[in-house]
């Protein structure tokens, strides 16, 4: 091999492996700034119910809460109309109605958050305080309703994924035993699937814990804690949120900056749980299937 | 063996055919619930910001505390992050995308690095933006700027250009490569000269993806290279920028009195970006598909 050929070799092989670096250095850099807060700030005062930055107040259960409401209630409207038009895209739609709801999807996916945001505040907010007669537009539900804009793309484009990876014999069989269609969907596709859609739900519960802008500008910003089925229609405060406005204006090296880096780190740890837990999920369906079909 | 329910003749008292009708419908109702939304959102922006767009709105400063005039330093940031991220997020993907396709063992290191890649898709993006803080602008000591603000979005960018580089390269046939290295060539000239230029369709539509979603996030560029406002270009990439998704945020939500042409302006403008590069993807796409001769 020329000498040349080799070192371009090598430096392929080290930016194949950039990923794990990259991964690596996030992680640091997070715990590096956000550790800290450990030590700063008690356990028992971080897990407490007051978040009130100028007071030395760093409770994070409100903001923790906020995220699983919006998060919780986004999925409830995302999971039925995501799976639900995947399940027409894939089973029903005919050709010529397949090839416009494939690119639509496909633009929902490409809309900027801060859009949606803009959005929300122009006429989704507007419209659901008078809907519901609150003193505020700008509640968890509007944030809820952004995000499953946000997560319903992703959730489409997995579950369809995993609808057509169904061997057409399962289906030829169910007809040939004479299933109608809708049964053939609900008793035979829809199970065989079960695997390819429940990573598709879990995928779309991170983009919608990850999400940051579209909920910030939508939710009020309120650090309330969770009270009930009302919280949904009352301004909340995120994670995400929390970080994006206020690391802005913390001088960096304070407690402040170190306890909004530590929400970072909880934040970080979410999504690897949620993203290597459904790859696990969608590798053994991979495997299942092969030994069905073999 | 999974026992599936067995087809019943009639179940509440309606025939199988009369449930299918029922359930077909509501499937369509779901998928036009999901698309109507986003369509009926892109015409509004349409309508309401059209209007405004003038060369003289495309081309000036912003004057009036950003009330009145034109959002050019808005454009030209995005454009200067757009080709940061490029220039970063490109060589580093697609040579990553190399290996994993062309060079790695299904080895242990191997699956590390694909675990690296799935986790890096879902880090949240205020994350990427807390990494970037602490990363490029303090340790690096680069400090709010364009060259910050690329390299958080290129390593953000980097999972989508890995993941379609190795697809497209992988679904070039196998016997290209083996004629390249028959006809004499080395294994890295068979890879540059016969492989690539057949996967390229497929990379740049990744490229272009990648790209896409790097020019409307707003959260990794927050506290990495955004600012407020600038009453001149900036001239070097230690300079930090305005950017339109980051000036939607702030003429939505931080300027009182804000007159709804210059928003819905600006709000179009940056759908233009996004849509338009959606656009060129799946052109290229669907040209490559019909061209392909294997």
């Amino acid at each position: 091999m020329k000498r040349s050929e080799k070192i371009i070799t090598n430096s392929v092989k080290i930016a194949g492996s950039s990923s794990i670096l990259f991964i690596l250095l996030i992680f640091v850099f997070l715990v590096r700034e956000g550790l800290p807060a450990l030590s700063e700030v008690s356990l028992k005062d971080l897990f407490s119910v007051r978040w009130y930055p100028i007071e030395d107040l760093f409770g994070l259960l409100p903001l923790i809460s906020g995220s699983l409401v919006v998060t919780f209630t986004s999925i409830l409207i995302a999971l039925p109309l995501g799976i639900g038009t995947a399940i027409y895209i894939g089973e029903i739609a005919p050709k010529n109605v397949k090839e416009i709801l494939k690119p639509t999807v496909e633009i929902m996916a490409g809309i900027p958050s801060v859009v949606l945001g803009f959005i929300g505040i122009q006429a989704l907010s507007p419209f659901l305080r008078e809907f519901f007669n609150l003193p505020t537009g700008l509640t968890a539900l509007s944030g809820s309703i952004l995000l499953a804009m946000i997560a319903i793309p992703s959730i489409v484009s997995i579950a369809e994924d995993a609808l057509y990876a169904v061997p057409n014999s399962y289906r030829d069989a169910s007809y040939a035993l004479g299933a109608t269609q809708w049964q053939t969907i609900w008793g035979v596709v829809l199970p065989a699937a079960r695997n390819g859609l429940l990573t598709a739900v879990m995928l779309g519960i991170g983009r919608s814990l990850g999400e940051t802008m579209a909920v910030m500008m939508v939710t009020g910003n309120a650090a309330t804690t969770f009270s009930g089925l009302k919280s949904v229609i009352m301004p909340v405060r995120t994670m995400t949120a929390t970080i994006a406005s206020e690391m802005g204006e913390v001088a960096s090296g304070s407690v402040h900056y170190h306890v909004l880096f530590f929400i970072g780190i909880i934040l970080f740890i979410f999504s690897l749980i949620i993203n290597i837990s459904s790859s696990t999920v969608q590798g053994k369906s991979k495997q299942e299937r092969g030994q069905v079909i073999s | 063996m999974r026992r599936y329910p067995e087809p019943k003749e009639s179940r509440f008292g309606i025939t199988r055919q009369q449930s299918q009708k029922i359930g077909f419908s509501f499937i369509r109702l779901i998928s036009l619930i999901t698309v109507l939304p986003i369509l009926g959102i892109i015409v509004y922006i349409i309508v309401k910001g059209g209007s405004h767009i003038s060369w003289e709105f495309l081309t000036s400063m912003p004057s009036d505390g950003m009330r009145a005039g034109g959002i050019l330093p808005a454009i030209v940031g995005t454009f200067y992050l757009m080709a940061g991220t490029a220039l970063f997020s490109i060589p580093l993907g697609i040579a990553a995308g190399i290996y994993l396709s062309e060079y790695a063992q299904d080895s242990y290191w191997t699956r590390f690095i694909r675990v690296a890649i799935i986790s890096l898709g879902g880090v949240p993006s205020v994350v990427y933006g807390l990494f970037g803080l602490g990363l490029f602008v303090l340790f690096c000591n680069f400090g709010i700027s364009i060259l910050s603000a690329s390299l958080t979005l290129s390593i953000m960018t980097l999972p989508v250009i890995i993941s379609t580089t190795e697809e497209a390269l992988r679904s070039v046939p196998y016997r290209f490569r083996v004629v390249g290295v028959s006809l004499g060539g080395t294994q890295w000239q068979t890879i540059t000269r016969v492989i690539l230029p057949q996967a390229l369709p497929g990379i740049l539509t990744g490229i272009i993806l990648g790209l896409e979603r790097a020019v409307g996030e707003t959260a990794p560029i927050l506290f990495t290279g955004a600012t407020f406002y600038l009453p001149h270009l900036p001239s070097s990439p230690l300079d930090a920028t305005m950017a339109l998704p980051y000036h939607i945020y702030v003429i939505s939500t931080q300027v009182p009195g804000m007159s709804s042409g210059v928003q819905y302006g600006t709000v179009l403008v940056l759908m233009v970006f996004v849509l338009g590069m959606n656009l060129i993807a799946s052109l290229i796409r669907s040209r490559a598909r019909a061209k392909r001769q294997w």
